[in-house]
């Protein structure tokens, strides 16, 4: 279980987060919507110990360990993932290099060729990691280092954004794989936090319960699609004077 | 103790290994081998390929003393001129119209003595159509307190022939290296330079350069360096196009983990309808040290394709804490880095070759780098 308490956090001295509540349980995947800028990619970057993101107070516990002190590979060994949107590319690192180096440290037992093969990557394995990959190679990138990785809480930051139509039913179906939404909720092990403007995962992955974030603050805890639907209708502003806010 | 081929003191082994040598020429055609100024190993298998001292070819083909001292110019400094007054030894080989060498053929250069200057001068001569891998490694004993070394080499590729001209140095703290390299290309011949430096040295200093005299002829120097504390690499290349459809290509990777690299290029488009790139990449380890990147473009001509990107800086972080994010802890990520940075496959390098220096490589990191 995720447990965020009373977070506020900064970058350069600026409050981007403040007072943040937050539980996910184990089985569950919640979506986050928002205005661009709101904050919701600083709360993804905070929970996974991007050091520009400062605590200042308030409290991240996973499983009930403490993150916020830990550096970020510790996190990632406790189980925190993430499916980044615009991950940074590195000369002379190959995709297959960066697998095998996170099936080292994580002892997952992934059958690579196999997921390779389902992920249509036999042509990138030997590129180096995101250098020239196109939006939707980005994400089954992300999605094979991630299969590597197993992370028992993700968060995908705009999983379907550069993503055309037929890589979205793979990616969308690997994503439901990975968070295990094809088992009885009681056999789910593995949470989420999704962050969607366009709300296409939805249609893979049957979310739980939804939040808006505003100007750094949640504003709303709501069914996920009832939520969404509001969204469309009225936009954000009407989430600031919404009756469920927390 | 096993008896290899190439006879050499024991404790010269890791040294002259580590330079890319194999003392059971294995997967060599032949050797040359240099200690000090005797010339202890001389063999070849490969016919159509004469390869014997240098004193020794001058006498038997009196004709081939007219090449010396052509594409290098005797007078060029004092060093140069010190190896012109005082040549001790060096090789000559001579790869016959058409033959193509089927596995490379390897030079040992070793300083061994204390304060020994070693001057040397090789002449290869690659006849048109011919194909040839040449291993250098050059590398000084450990226990060397102080030496250094002036190696003049003068190639001329012939028309279509093809040249790759590997060179591997491991020299010592206090050990001065001067090589005084000079290319001729004719047409549609190539020239590959590889040179690979990751240890010591007090400084190495080099600046070859090729003519590329015939059309379609072709240029690459590839440089991997790695600067420790206290080592002063000043290195690069100067390539003339002097011809059309002729090709030139510099590929730099610079670190510095202390130490100072000075990464030049010149590229000389002396005729339309050229290509010439030049790349240079440099990666500071630590705020101590330095890398200088000087790449020079030239052309009279408007029809020419030119260009140069270069980089330099630390470790984007970035990569690191993605890195880190999968779980991967910083060292690791650092090192992964590093050595995706020094990747030796972008030489293409027979696979053997390449295994060894990254092999040597990895030491390097489990060294603390």
């Amino acid at each position: 279980m995720l447990e965020i308490n009373d977070l506020c956090v900064e970058i350069h001295g600026k409050p981007v987060l403040k007072s943040i509540n937050i539980t996910i349980p184990d089985g569950e995947t919640h979506i986050l919507f928002g205005p661009n800028g709101s904050g919701k990619t600083s709360l993804l970057m905070t929970i996974m110990g991007y050091p520009q993101y400062m605590v200042t107070k308030g409290s991240i516990r996973y499983n009930s360990r403490e993150l916020t002190l830990l550096p970020m590979d510790e996190r990632s060994q406790a189980g925190i993932g993430m499916f980044f949107q615009r991950p940074p590319s590195i000369k002379g690192i190959k995709l297959s290099e960066m697998t095998e180096l996170i099936r080292s440290k994580s002892g997952v037992n992934i059958d690579t060729p196999v997921a390779v093969k389902s992920l249509h990557l036999e042509d990138l394995m030997d590129r180096d990691i995101n250098s020239g990959f196109s939006g939707g190679e980005i994400k089954r990138s992300e999605l094979l280092q991630l299969f590597a990785q197993k992370p028992g809480f993700l968060m995908l930051d705009e999983p379907e954004s550069g993503v055309d139509i037929e890589n979205m039913k793979l990616i969308g179906g690997k994503i439901r794989t990975l968070l295990e939404r094809d088992l009885e909720k009681s056999q789910r092990s593995k949470s989420a936090l999704i962050i969607t403007h366009t709300g296409y995962i939805m249609d893979y992955v049957d979310a739980d319960a939804g939040y808006t974030l505003l100007d750094g603050m949640i504003k709303c805890r709501h069914d996920a699609g009832t939520l969404f639907e509001d969204i469309k209708k009225h936009g954000f502003r009407e989430c600031g004077e919404c009756k469920n806010t927390i | 103790m096993q008896k290899h081929n190439i006879k050499i003191d024991e404790v010269d082994e890791v040294k002259i290994k580590r330079s890319g040598i194999d003392l059971d020429e294995a997967g060599r055609i032949g050797s040359f081998v240099v200690s000090n100024n005797h010339v202890t190993h001389v063999s070849m298998r490969q016919e159509g390929v004469e390869m014997i001292p240098i004193q020794d070819a001058l006498a038997k083909y009196p004709e081939y003393r007219d090449k010396l001292w052509t594409l290098v110019d005797k007078d060029k400094d004092e060093y140069t001129k010190d190896a012109y007054a005082d040549t001790q030894s060096g090789y000559f080989i001579r790869i016959k119209a058409g033959v193509k060498a089927f596995m490379p053929f390897q030079a040992c250069f070793f300083v061994k003595q204390d304060r020994f200057k070693q001057k040397v001068h090789n002449l290869i001569i690659m006849e048109d159509n011919s194909s040839l891998h040449i291993i250098n490694g050059c590398a000084a004993a450990s226990y060397l307190a102080e030496g250094s070394h002036i190696g003049v080499t003068e190639m001329f590729v012939g028309k279509n022939a093809h040249l790759m001209y590997t060179m591997i140095h491991d020299w010592a703290k206090n050990v001065e290296v001067r090589p005084r390299s000079a290319i001729r290309v004719d047409e549609g011949g190539t020239y590959i330079s590889n040179y690979i430096a990751l240890r010591d040295t007090k400084i190495t200093q080099m600046y070859p350069s090729a003519e590329l005299a015939g059309t379609g002829a072709v240029a690459k120097f590839n440089t991997l360096v790695l600067a420790p504390e206290g080592s002063v690499y000043d290195l690069g290349a100067k390539v003339m196009l002097n011809a059309e459809g002729t090709r030139a290509e510099v590929l730099n990777r610079s670190i510095s983990d202390g130490g100072t690299v000075i990464a030049r290029g010149k590229l000389e488009g002396n005729s339309p309808k050229i290509f010439a790139h030049l790349e240079c990449d440099g990666l500071m380890l630590k705020d101590k040290g330095l890398i200088s990147a000087i790449p020079e473009l030239e052309t009279r001509f408007s029809d020419v394709n030119m260009s140069h990107e270069a980089a330099i800086g630390k470790i984007d972080e970035e990569q690191i804490l993605y890195l880190m994010s999968r779980g991967i802890p910083k060292a690791d990520a650092v090192s992964a880095i590093v050595s995706g940075f020094m990747d030796v496959k972008i030489f293409g390098l027979p696979p053997a070759l390449e295994e060894e220096i990254k092999k040597s490589l990895k030491s390097l990191e489990s060294g603390g780098l």
